[in-house]
């Protein structure tokens, strides 16, 4: 017995080395590019649509995670004047001197999809809206933030105004700049969601997406879209720029 | 002479499927990590991360955390519960800690025994405490609103970042230390896959065992 355990052992070990070079080696290699994720749900990792479906599918288990975390009325933490960045960053996916202008004169903020009144909106009729504002921090999706101040009215009592049906699932945004996104209907009835005008207490500058941007300070920064032009409520899955190539859509913080 | 049962299965298992979550995760943190770095001065070399670009990086990262959450929530329960970690990991005193720090920079702690030293407990329960504290401030970075609570303790949002940038590279030295350390002494390498292991005919505790 004992000589069969030695003559197994003495054929074993330098497997047993092998085995741990091969650890190593899959190790690096996974470190370097390979999904594990898909080695462990028995998927061939070299076929980049089963990796995909993986990752899409745990990305839409995310945006239902995420709206059952999401509390309409916990609020995001708001700050003091001092602690405003200055200067505040540009961001989009072009360069600030390529910002669309949008003329007051002549816009109109079209409405479609589940409203009752789709009567487009005029700027001034805009600002006439109950104002508020807030000191929120923006934090972009590449992980850095900043603070800044804007200023508008409520999405969610425009929402109610134009007679929306606030049971559907979405609220979709086209913009001047060919961007759009969406946000789901308990976000976008948030009470800190608004349609924001000013930036520090001033009209929105372009850089900053005039004649308005959606300020979501429960979202990611893509999630704020900028230069409004038309906004929808529907049932049917909008998706977004950045959200159609690969970022989770819920993408709340 | 028989083996003794060192690695419970559930360890054993945790192990493994904790060994790949902590590989994607890292590397694909690293993938969003480099797309606004937190230290100017530290970047990751793009051949080491995973995902591609920052949103395929976000995929992989916001995937695996669920697989690295679950395995680590059920080895923390089974654990505690069963009276694992407290018999194999405690207790650690200082004193037992010194002495073997002292022995182990000579070159002399004796491996001699199936029973961690007192090194060897500090650096479990010190990597055990790493990916808890990555967890948490990785839920603040993730959600900074709802687990605003939470957030306090890691001083806000920017403070999270850092937390869990720490917490990373925690692991990332345990790792480095682990993976040095079943290089020279391979013989722990199997029984992290059998669980079993030939007692020291000297250990008093390993005889205990096979007994």
């Amino acid at each position: 017995m004992l000589l069969n355990h030695k003559a197994i052992s003495k054929m074993i070990l330098p497997r047993r080395e092998s085995i741990i070079k091969l650890e190593r080696r899959v190790f690096m290699k996974q470190a370097l590019s390979l999904g594990a994720l898909t080695l462990l749900a028995g998927c061939d990792a070299t076929d980049p649509s089963a990796q995909d479906r993986i990752l899409g599918a745990m990305s839409k288990w995310n945006d239902k995670a995420q709206s059952l975390i999401f509390s309409s009325d916990r609020l995001a933490p708001v700050y003091t004047e001092a602690e405003i960045t200055d200067p505040f960053p540009f961001n989009a996916f072009y360069n600030e001197s390529e910002s669309p202008v949008v003329k007051e004169e002549g816009y109109k903020l079209e409405l479609s999809g589940m409203i009752t009144d789709k009567k487009p909106w005029t700027l001034e009729e805009l600002r006439a809206l109950p104002q508020q504002s807030q000191i929120t921090r923006h934090i972009c999706v590449e992980g850095w933030s900043a603070i800044g101040k804007w200023g508008g009215a409520p999405l969610g009592d425009f929402l109610r105004k134009v007679g929306a049906d606030t049971t559907a699932k979405y609220v979709g945004f086209k913009c001047a700049d060919d961007y759009f996104t969406s946000l789901d209907m308990p976000t976008a009835l948030h009470p800190q969601t608004i349609m924001a005008f000013t930036f520090r207490d001033k009209v929105l500058p372009v850089k900053y997406g005039f004649p308005f941007k959606v300020r979501v300070p429960t979202k990611l920064g893509f999630k704020n879209p900028k230069h409004v032009m038309e906004m929808f409520v529907t049932n049917d899955y909008p998706g977004g720029y950045w959200e159609d190539q690969g970022y989770n859509w819920f993408s709340g913080s | 002479m028989k083996k003794i049962l060192i690695h419970p299965l559930y360890v054993r298992i945790f192990h493994w499927v904790n060994a790949i979550a902590i590989v994607v995760m890292i590397t694909s943190g690293w993938q969003i990590y480099n797309a606004s770095p937190v230290f100017s001065a530290i970047a990751f070399p793009r051949s080491l991360t995973l995902g591609g670009w920052l949103g395929g990086g976000i995929q992989w990262h916001l995937a695996a955390m669920w697989l690295f959450t679950v395995n680590l929530a059920i080895y923390l329960l089974l654990g505690i519960f069963t009276g694992h970690f407290k018999a194999k990991f405690f207790p650690l005193g200082p004193k037992a800690l010194i002495s073997d720090i002292s022995q182990a920079l000579r070159g002399r702690l004796a491996h001699d025994s199936h029973e961690y030293n007192a090194v060897q407990k500090l650096s479990y329960v010190g990597v055990i405490f790493a990916m808890v504290l990555t967890f948490t401030s990785g839920l603040v970075v993730w959600k900074s609103v709802q687990f605003q609570t939470l957030g306090l303790v890691f001083g806000g949002y920017d403070g999270a970042r850092i937390v869990h940038f720490v917490g990373m590279s925690l692991i990332c030295a345990f790792i480095i230390v682990h993976l040095a350390l079943v290089l020279i002494v391979p013989s722990t390498f199997l029984p992290m896959i059998t669980g079993k292991a030939k007692p020291f005919p000297k250990s008093e505790k390993d005889a205990q065992h096979v007994a």
